[in-house]
């Protein structure tokens, strides 16, 4: 199964996170995702640029409406993800709890549908 | 006590209990491989991993689960080996001849980091080629491997392979057994066995797949839990390997055949052939993954192995819309390159289904069958339904309807799979 470990930050923690010497926190990441290789379960990983530059589309409007941000909104901001492939959510969050991350940060796991799921 | 303590005692084991079999899964290999390097004795540290296995089963829950489970588990490992030696008399042999300082090993084990990560990449290299060594058979291999490598629970596998609980746990044992008997060192190959032990690796991964998408017993045509972990070995490979073309040769081949898995069963349960198959389902990221990987056997220019040359094929399949615009002159010549690289009847009987299918006049039916017709006398294909059932299909189109029934006919006689069977008497039925 693949499952999606998103990371949610809250607004200090991602400013710590930002604010932070940056080759540590690199070589974390890498040790970390080579941990993830080598035991074979690693599909794909990303960071997300800060949201100032990120624009967002509200479909609640019609025409769908386009505004900078989001900013000041949301509690916490999704600022990168895993896709990880094991045979269970529990060893999905055994890894997840090894990431090197800190207080503030939350990782959520969701399983990815498969296309069983979807024509099911 | 109360109910409602009762309830939330029983979910704090349900969880430690969970954790225990989370740690595991990912930390087995190196667990394994720490403690073959300590105890120099892979069946004694196997066992030694077993049975740190079977306390953490027994303490976590109530002792609540530790924060560096692995280091838990090894340094319990350790301390068996040590009590062990002790029972055998032989510990201040070992201990001399180790150099070990046992005290100060026993403190420092409780909560650091049991291994030094580049090491323990190689240890678990070693464990894998171990798992697979010559000296074992083919079936204790896959047992092995699955076992120590991959950290799946004996009931696990047997579940896997629909075989009782016992039959594997003698496996184990006896490959366990063989590998002592046989003085097997705990090392990578040597250079000049290297490949070929690599090869053999391979084949165990690659074994694993096909049981799981070609089951061989039974009324299931697909187990996808023992190919996807097929998957995660090759992919486990590949980064212990990546120097090596075909590791990621056949990683590329079972992504791409997996991709197509969502679409080889209909909703009844009933296999569905390619000709057939909705391609929407096949699934875009596998496939995507699958290319990427071939590229990179391909990038190393040094000509590709039977698993990129398969995964070749998988990708001409994976790359077309249908039957009808699928490049078969290129699936032809990879299987031309099969021949040469690993000929064997099965591989003609497969690039006659191939030029079957691409345009006359090099191509079609009729020189197809000249090629199947060629094989008759293969030893390998006598006994299987494989050779009637490529006949009846050329034979249908050709519309020699009498003599494709029969084939169809002697092909359901011969396969062992039940819904297989089901389909060849539906086309021996349809040819009346």
């Amino acid at each position: 199964m693949q499952y999606m470990l998103i990371m949610r930050d809250e607004d200090a923690a991602a400013v710590e996170r930002r604010d932070a010497p940056f080759e540590p926190m690199l070589e974390a990441m890498g040790r970390y995702n080579d941990a993830l290789a080598e035991a074979g379960v690693f599909v794909t990983a990303h960071g997300l640029a800060k949201p100032g530059e990120g624009v967002v589309v509200d479909f609640t409007a019609d025409p769908p409406l386009i505004t900078d941000g989001p900013y000041g909104e949301t509690k916490e901001l999704f600022n990168g993800f895993w896709i990880i492939d094991t045979d269970s959510i529990g060893v999905a969050a055994e890894w997840a709890a090894r990431a090197p991350l800190g207080p503030g940060t939350k990782l959520e796991i969701r399983r990815v549908h498969t296309e069983a799921d979807l024509h099911r | 006590m109360t109910e409602a303590s009762d309830e939330t005692a029983r979910r704090a084991e349900e969880s430690a209990r969970r954790a225990v079999v989370a740690v595991w899964r990912i930390e087995s290999a190196r667990i394994v491989a720490t403690l073959t390097r300590y105890t120099g004795d892979f069946a004694l540290a196997e066992d030694l991993a077993q049975d740190a296995l079977t306390d953490a089963l027994d303490q976590w829950p109530a002792q609540g689960v530790p924060r560096n489970g692995a280091a838990w588990l090894t340094s319990v490992g350790k301390r068996k080996a040590i009590d062990a030696w002790r029972r055998q008399e032989r510990f201040a042999q070992r201990v001399a001849a180790m150099g070990l300082d046992l005290e100060q090993e026993q403190d420092r084990a409780a909560d650091a980091v049991p291994w030094d990560p580049d090491e323990i990449d190689d240890d678990v290299l070693r464990l894998v080629f171990t798992a697979c060594h010559p000296v074992l058979s083919q079936q204790a291999r896959v047992a092995l491997t699955l076992r120590v490598v991959a950290g799946l629970e004996t009931t696990e596998i047997a579940r896997a392979f629909l075989v009782p609980v016992a039959t594997i746990q003698q496996r184990i044992v006896r490959a366990k057994q063989a590998l002592a008997d046989a003085n097997v060192p705990f090392e990578t190959p040597p250079r000049a066995e290297r490949q070929q032990r690599l090869g053999a690796v391979l084949g165990v991964i690659y074994l694993i797949f096909t049981e799981g998408h070609a089951a061989t017993a039974g009324e299931d045509w697909l187990r996808p839990e023992l190919s996807r972990e097929a998957i995660r070995l090759a992919r486990q490979l590949v980064a212990l390997q990546p120097e090596e073309p075909e590791v990621h040769g056949l990683l590329a081949l079972m992504e791409l055949t997996a991709a197509r898995f969502p679409a080889r069963v209909d909703a009844h349960g009933e296999p569905v052939l390619l000709a057939d198959q909705d391609r929407r389902r096949w699934d875009r990221g596998a496939i995507r993954r699958g290319k990427a990987a071939l590229a990179r056997a391909e990038s190393f220019g040094r000509g590709l192995g039977p698993y990129a040359l398969q995964a070749t094929i998988a990708q001409a399949h994976a790359d077309a819309s249908d039957l009808a615009s699928t490049d078969w002159a290129r699936i032809v010549a990879a299987y031309e390159g099969l021949e040469r690289v690993a000929p064997s009847p099965i591989v003609t009987l497969n690039r006659a289904v191939a030029v079957s299918m691409a345009p006359e006049p090099e191509g079609g039916p009729a020189a197809a069958l000249a090629i199947v017709d060629g094989l008759a006398g293969e030893k390998a294909l006598a006994m299987g339904h494989l050779l009637p059932s490529v006949r009846g299909e050329l034979l249908a189109r050709l519309g020699r309807a009498d003599e494709a029934r029969d084939a169809f006919a002697l092909a359901a006689e011969r396969t062992q799979n039940v819904r297989e069977r089901a389909v060849l008497l539906a086309r021996a039925a349809a040819g009346r």
